[in-house]
């Protein structure tokens, strides 16, 4: 099975038995309604992003050693048998389909995008995107175009930053003491 | 509904985007049962997600606008409704989550796999077992590791009786949201012999951490068998007196029949599953269509309801729980002996009796505890059939010890999704029957 036909097809993998589709970001909507009706992925499981920066550094992962392998420095360091693959953009936004019909397929359908690009939302395709798409807008700060209500929705709409990037602390957010004023 | 939809000619369809959703023949499926609950779609436009009020009745300027929650006694959890009321008419609605937002994905990118474990079950809390599955099959996947058949056998028995614990949760608090008081205390009594179970296997009552990757974290203890198959004995049967209570009471099935109803192509596009996709006629379970752990192995049937209502969602999750007591039943009779855990020194802890002769052991145990294991690079999609439906981990790894990204998908969130389109031309006194019926565990939701 190969999805070579999909509007702005890039690459196509099978690992451990999930198939990843890559697409160009500005042909993700034509994509998204090839996959809808051609391949007939009629059921929108998951929307997700994952942070990419620092991939395969020292450090923000919170892995000891760095690329090159065990830092002696670092007592209890562990670093990579291998390096991990280069990723080619900052961004990843992962649409998890599956075909809910009796017999079942599933396929991630992914593009790729730098800091502040944004990407079509896919709410017209599968209104179950309204959600997972403001999670990623709220966590990971992801602009999706064309969506009907881009607003925070776990967060506090008066959050500043976007918790899941590799860059936003862990534990540090500031604390406004009312005898401070 | 049934059979495969027409194929649209072309996937250059921005024209027929720019309409209100079309939803005949892109989430029709083969799996839909029994007639169509309503035409066309009810998923509310723009907006899929909130019920907007319509200019017409917004002029009258006699709407009222009522915050239901976040901390209404009646919303399970802290789920805030602003609902917009004409008479007794609900107009409008927008939900409101995230008041449970704790930033578990977050912090378990900061863990090493082992450490993460105890985060899983607490998005769930009342499947908090089946979260752990999820989590650590995920990982496994990641490894490729091979798990022992009592282990495979085990997770399914215990992923059945945390589907129990959380169907009798569902049932006492839905019981008591619509004056059903009784039925709660029927539930509670049930469901604390579920967790004397899971107390006399790992320990404790709730988020037990006994899922380890690679197996169980411990054997299964003695004794267990014969206490489980008394609940399995007994639970049939209290199972049909839940229903006596229920299904012969007139005011239960005058305030769940026919309302809250949900299409089976509406529930597709909104992304729904689990007892909201199988209520809406919709024949889809992973364990029967994707099996996983031991269930090809066992016999069990698939209830589905086709009236999409709120009274099938109730038939629904009381036919699953007497399917899960068969299951049950099944998993004891053919756990098999053996081992309990896959033999990996790189990735299992060593036995504790090793410790004390074996230097290797000891390094093994010290690697494991402080530094963690390394997982292959690669990004995995975990789903599995969690009470309230799809419960799915996505993974990223490095080739480190700690994960890259973790990510669960909430079946709960998605049920949430469907308050607009439940909600459609409904009365308030039925929110709150409505809300109930989608099952949201909001520490779920929220994550």
């Amino acid at each position: 099975m190969t999805f070579a036909d999909t509007p702005g097809f890039v690459s196509e993998r099978v690992d451990r038995g999930e198939t990843t589709v890559i697409v160009e970001p500005g042909s993700l909507l034509e994509a998204a309604l090839h996959l809808r009706d051609i391949e007939r992925f009629n059921f929108l499981a998951d929307v997700t992003a994952t942070d990419y920066l620092g991939w395969g550094d020292k450090g923000l992962a919170g892995y000891w050693g760095n690329a090159s392998g065990r830092d002696l420095n670092e007592p209890g360091s562990w670093g990579f048998h291998a390096l991990p693959d280069c990723k080619p953009s900052r961004f990843a936004v992962s649409y998890h389909l599956l075909a809910l019909r009796s017999r079942p397929r599933r396929v991630r359908l992914q593009t790729w995008l730098g800091d502040g690009e944004p990407v079509a939302s896919v709410v017209p395709v599968w209104p179950a995107a309204d959600w997972f798409e403001r999670e990623v807008y709220d966590l990971m700060g992801i602009t999706f175009e064309g969506h009907p209500n881009l607003v925070r929705i776990l967060m506090s709409e008066d959050w500043e930053g976007h918790p899941l990037r590799k860059d936003y602390p862990i534990g540090g957010e500031p604390v406004r003491f009312s005898d401070a004023e | 509904m049934s059979g495969p939809a027409p194929r649209q000619p072309s996937a250059a369809g921005a024209t027929s985007l720019e309409e209100p959703m079309q939803t005949g023949s892109p989430f029709a499926t083969d799996l839909a049962l029994g007639p169509r609950i309503y035409e066309g779609s009810q998923i509310p436009h723009p907006i899929p997600t909130i019920l907007l009020v319509a200019p017409e009745i917004e002029a009258t300027g006699d709407v009222l606008t009522v915050n239901f929650g976040p901390n209404h006694p009646s919303t399970h959890g802290v789920l805030r409704l602003v609902v917009s009321l004409d008479g007794e008419d609900v107009v409008g609605l927008r939900a409101v989550i995230g008041y449970l937002h704790t930033g578990f994905e977050k912090s378990m990118e900061q863990k090493t796999y082992w450490k993460a474990i105890p985060y899983a079950p607490r998005m769930d809390y009342l499947s908090f077992q089946q979260q752990e599955l999820c989590f650590v099959m995920a990982v496994e996947k990641l490894l490729g590791i091979e798990v022992p058949p009592k282990a495979v056998w085990m997770r399914t028995l215990l992923a059945e009786l945390t589907r129990l614990h959380s169907h009798l949760i569902w049932l006492g608090t839905t019981g008591l949201e619509l004056g059903a008081v009784s039925i709660m205390w029927y539930a509670f009594r049930e469901r604390d012999l579920v967790l004397d179970l899971f107390e006399m296997v790992a320990g404790v009552r709730m988020h037990t951490r006994y899922f380890q990757v690679g197996g169980l974290a411990e054997d299964i203890p003695v004794g267990f068998e014969a206490e489980c198959r008394k609940l399995a004995d007994v639970f049939p049967r209290r199972v049909d007196e839940y229903e006596d209570l229920f299904d012969q009471n007139l005011i239960f099935l005058e305030r769940t029949k026919g309302i809250g109803l949900l299409s089976a192509e509406d529930a597709i596009a909104l992304g729904q599953s689990g007892p909201m996709l199988r209520a809406s006629g919709v024949n889809w379970d992973l364990r029967k269509n994707e099996p996983y752990l031991a269930y090809p192995e066992v016999d069990f049937d698939v209830p589905v309801y086709t009236e999409g209502d709120v009274y099938a969602r109730y038939k629904v999750h009381m036919d699953e729980m007497r399917q899960s007591t068969r299951i049950i039943h099944q998993c004891l009779d053919a756990m098999p002996d053996g081992s309990w855990i896959a033999d990996d020194r790189k990735v299992v802890l060593p036995p504790r009796n090793e410790l004390h002769t074996s230097m290797e052991s000891l390094i093994h145990h010290f690697k494991l505890v402080t530094e963690g294991f390394r997982v292959p690079e690669g990004e995995v999609y975990l789903p599995i059939e969690s009470s309230r439906g799809e419960l799915a981990c996505y993974l990223v790894s490095d080739g480190g010890p700690r994960p890259w990204r973790v990510h669960f998908r909430a079946p709960s969130l998605s049920a949430l999704q469907a308050t607009a389109t439940c909600l459609h031309k409904s009365l308030i006194a039925d929110l709150i029957a409505i809300a109930a019926s989608l099952d949201p565990v909001m520490g779920d939701v929220d994550r």
